[in-house]
């Protein structure tokens, strides 16, 4: 296997990183209005994600990164190609970042609820956008043979893209709400659980249809992907388990279908990066917009030594703050 | 406007916005693992209450220098997707290695500190704030040395058949003497920033005489960290003046507005006019020697003019013109040169206070001391401008300029659109943070450990 798809690789890994960590962060911040009845409820379901939040982030960060490294020409059409979409990507991310960080530092409800209504819309708009831009490579955007984008911004809200941006918003919902159930007590996690058996048969639904709509728009004969139809059987069962209440399977699932779901946009974009709708000689490939060897090697060297270690340091943290969370500990945190 | 113009307003715009934060950061991360370790050390209470006090401060800024971080980045693509696509082979190999090995470490183990004060053992959530220093350090010198290539750029060949420069030693781009240097001096600004965020801090309690005792001793470390530092920063900033006299002619003589060669230069504390248009400003108190000691490192070193230098990039790279804006040049290196003065004074007079036993007494230190708190920001903010500005119409020196590095794909509405949304959100941003970083600076001290408590059972976490 040559470096050139070494790589190729390793980007579908961080950006399912990415959507599998910040998807339930999405989720935490789209639902921790809706599963709250007052504030410590809300404080609640808020720290689930609060040490963990930013170090998720950091994932879109390398992916992003990695991008420019191994594929130059990727990141640089794909990147101005999506300039407005990926602006407001940047204003909802940042409202969302800063919302985790402002929200307690006073005590005003008015306060609280604008940066609630927030921080709910930052993580909303993010998974959304960043799911059309990533259906839009798929599916393909009007590209010259210069490799620069020749379209306007209509050019990116085409039928199938916008419906990966809702699958991933879906799943974002779901996957935050096993996550809230597995990571709370009492009321939270009931209500928690509750909306996770409600919604878990229409996710079923939009993820089945993505799987088929996806292997239509990649055209890459009938065969069906194994990832696909695994991403169908997997929010089955993830829909069956939520059903039944059992907290640690419905999110061990929910993980699978995020993972299973990004992998295979990139098992079907693969080996092109970015596909043209002016045929198939304008398509970017990973050969057409990769970095030199040498780059691509010590790059490759840099990623053995350092992602182990990362991995390892990230997942001691999900051990570190392993414990479910009762608003108990947050009643006396504020006063209401 | 152009393109190019407002890209460059949007970048310049997000660079310094995003180094307002940066600094304080890195320092604050640094100053407050410090403070802890003392605490952990000697078991003072005092201790463990400036580390939360300082450590909130840093988590206020953190979440801002986060957040425009990612802008940055995205720029690159958004609006200068010509220029990454010719240089991203050498460009981007140390922005992806800085998330790799710096920010993951940062952002993960802050949350480890914020959030780990009951659950992990004392010395592993010591090593945690020690962890977020290190990133945080690391983090800059990453990009740092994708910024110092295209200063001066090194370590690549230019591939025969795609015509763009190609990595083939990484060895070089990490040694290059624009990053060796630079990345001290930003370390050390960055330093004295929180230094002095913690002297005008701890300075503003001292004058209310809230909490005396304990804010006696940060400011008494603050000034400890911030006069060898000044030196120190001082000292590097004029061998990085000396290098990139060497490698970028032009911004060395832009800053002094040098048309004409001179041996030996004397450096002007102001003028009055000049800019490209005015080749004869008046300069005002010319101080023999002092541009030839900081251009060359000798009493007699030549200085190259402008008009000289431009000359000669006209034969080796074709017509154009190749002086950048003189006018930013010459005063963003004197409002950092004086600011990082004045700094330097203050720090010298809080330590022969400290000396006479009068630090927290002296009125008129400390007032100033509050005040000060404005100067790093302009002493950095200057810098940047100076370096950037300097660097102009280059966009990596010598190999391609600016406007060629643009995205060519992108409209004016695009660009208009995002500045004025990313305006309008830094604006609130800065206003909301200010706020919130004075409301958080007077507060009072949390109680110590060791005295009678009424707190809520959980004082860590978001809240």
């Amino acid at each position: 296997m040559t470096l050139v798809n070494v790589w190729f690789i390793l980007i579908a890994v961080l950006w399912t990183g990415f959507f599998v960590l910040e998807g339930f962060d999405f989720g935490v911040g789209i639902l921790h209005r809706y599963l709250s009845r007052d504030e410590p409820d809300r404080l609640t379901i808020i720290n689930t994600i609060g040490p963990l939040w930013d170090g998720n982030e950091v994932w879109l960060v390398v992916a992003g990164a990695a991008m420019f490294a191994a594929f130059p020409g990727w990141y640089s059409t794909m990147f101005s190609a999506y300039y407005l979409a990926l602006a407001l990507i940047l204003v909802a991310l940042i409202l969302r970042g800063v919302s985790f960080e402002f929200r307690g530092r006073d005590q005003s409800p008015r306060w609280r609820t604008r940066w609630s209504i927030l921080l709910t819309a930052g993580s909303i708009v993010a998974p959304l956008l960043l799911g059309v831009a990533l259906g839009g490579l798929l599916h393909g955007l009007p590209i010259g043979a210069d490799q620069e984008y020749t379209g306007d911004f209509l050019d990116l809200l085409k039928p199938y893209p916008l419906y990966v941006g809702v699958t991933l918003l879906a799943l974002c919902v779901l996957h935050g709400a096993t996550f809230i159930a597995l990571k709370t007590t009492g009321g939270v996690r009931d209500r928690a659980k509750r909306l996770a058996r409600q919604v878990a048969p229409f996710v079923a639904a939009i993820v089945a249809v993505y799987a088929i709509w996806t292997h239509i728009v990649a055209d890459k004969g009938v065969l069906p992907n194994p990832i696909e139809i695994a991403a169908i059987l997997a929010v089955i069962a993830a829909a069956w388990f939520a059903g039944q209440g059992r907290d640690g399977w419905a999110f061990t699932l929910t993980t699978f279908v995020m993972a299973a779901v990004v992998v295979s946009i990139f098992t079907e974009l693969f080996p092109r990066v970015m596909v043209s709708t002016e045929g198939a000689a304008t398509d970017l490939t990973i050969s057409n917009t990769a970095s030199g060897s040498y780059t691509l090697k010590l790059m490759t060297v840099i990623f053995i030594l350092i992602f182990p270690v990362v991995a390892a340091y990230q997942a001691w943290t999900y051990h570190t703050f392993r414990q479910r969370l009762s608003r108990t500990e947050f009643e006396n945190a504020t006063e209401e | 406007m152009s393109n190019v113009d407002l890209a460059r307003v949007q970048f310049a715009m997000t660079s310094i916005y995003h180094f307002l934060f940066v600094p304080v950061t890195i320092g604050l991360a640094f100053l407050t693992a410090v403070l802890q370790t003392v605490w952990h050390r000697k078991g003072e209470a005092a201790y463990l209450r400036l580390t939360k006090f300082f450590g909130t401060l840093l988590i206020i800024n953190v979440a801002v220098g986060v957040v425009t971080g990612l802008v940055q980045e995205f720029q690159f693509g958004m609006n200068w997707s010509a220029y990454s696509r010719l240089v991203g082979d050498v460009f981007g190999a140390p922005l992806a290695m800085e998330g790799l090995a710096a920010f993951f470490l940062e952002a993960t183990f802050l949350g480890v500190w914020i959030f780990g004060w009951d659950k992990l053992p004392r010395r592993l959530h010591l090593a945690t704030i020690w962890l977020v220093a290190l990133g945080a350090a690391g983090s800059a010198a990453f990009i740092m040395a994708a910024n110092s290539w295209m200063q001066h750029p090194v370590g690549y060949q230019t591939n025969p058949t795609t015509g763009r420069p190609q990595l083939n030693d990484i060895w070089a781009v990490m040694t290059n003497p624009v990053f060796l240097w630079g990345y001290a001096h930003v370390l050390l600004a960055a330093l004295a920033t929180a230094a002095v965020v913690m002297l005008a801090v701890s300075a503003w309690h001292l004058r209310k005489k809230s909490h005396v005792e304990v804010f006696a001793r940060s400011a008494k470390l603050s000034l400890a960290v911030l006069v060898p530092t000044m030196f120190l920063a001082m000292f590097v900033g004029s061998e990085l003046g000396v290098v990139e006299a060497k490698y970028q002619p032009m911004k060395i003589a832009a800053a002094e507005a040098q048309w004409e060669t001179c041996q030996p230069c004397s450096f002007s504390a102001f003028q009055i006019g000049g800019g490209n248009n005015d080749q004869n400003p008046t300069k005002i108190i010319a101080i023999p020697h002092l541009l030839s000691l900081l251009a060359t490192n000798t009493w007699n070193g030549q200085v190259i003019g402008l008009n000289e230098v431009n000359a000669q990039y006209q034969q080796q790279y074709g017509p154009g013109n190749y002086v950048p804006n003189v006018f930013i040049q010459y005063w963003s290196m004197r409002v950092m040169a004086y600011a990082a003065s004045l700094v330097l004074l203050l720090g010298l007079w809080g330590l022969w206070l400290i000396h006479r036993n009068k630090l927290e007494t002296s009125r008129r230190f400390l007032w100033l001391a509050v005040w000060s708190v404005l100067l790093p920001f302009a002493m950095n903010t200057a810098g940047w401008l100076l370096t950037e500005n300097g660097r102009q119409p280059w966009i990596v020196q010598g190999i391609m300029r600016t406007s060629d590095g643009v995205s060519p794909s992108v409209g004016t509405t695009s660009i208009v659109i995002s500045l004025i949304v990313f305006f309008l959100l830094y604006l609130v941003l800065a206003i909301v943070d200010l706020v919130l970083m004075l409301r958080y600076a007077r507060r009072e001290l949390p109680p110590a450990p060791a005295e009678p408590v009424d707190e809520p059972p959980v004082p860590v976490g978001i809240q």
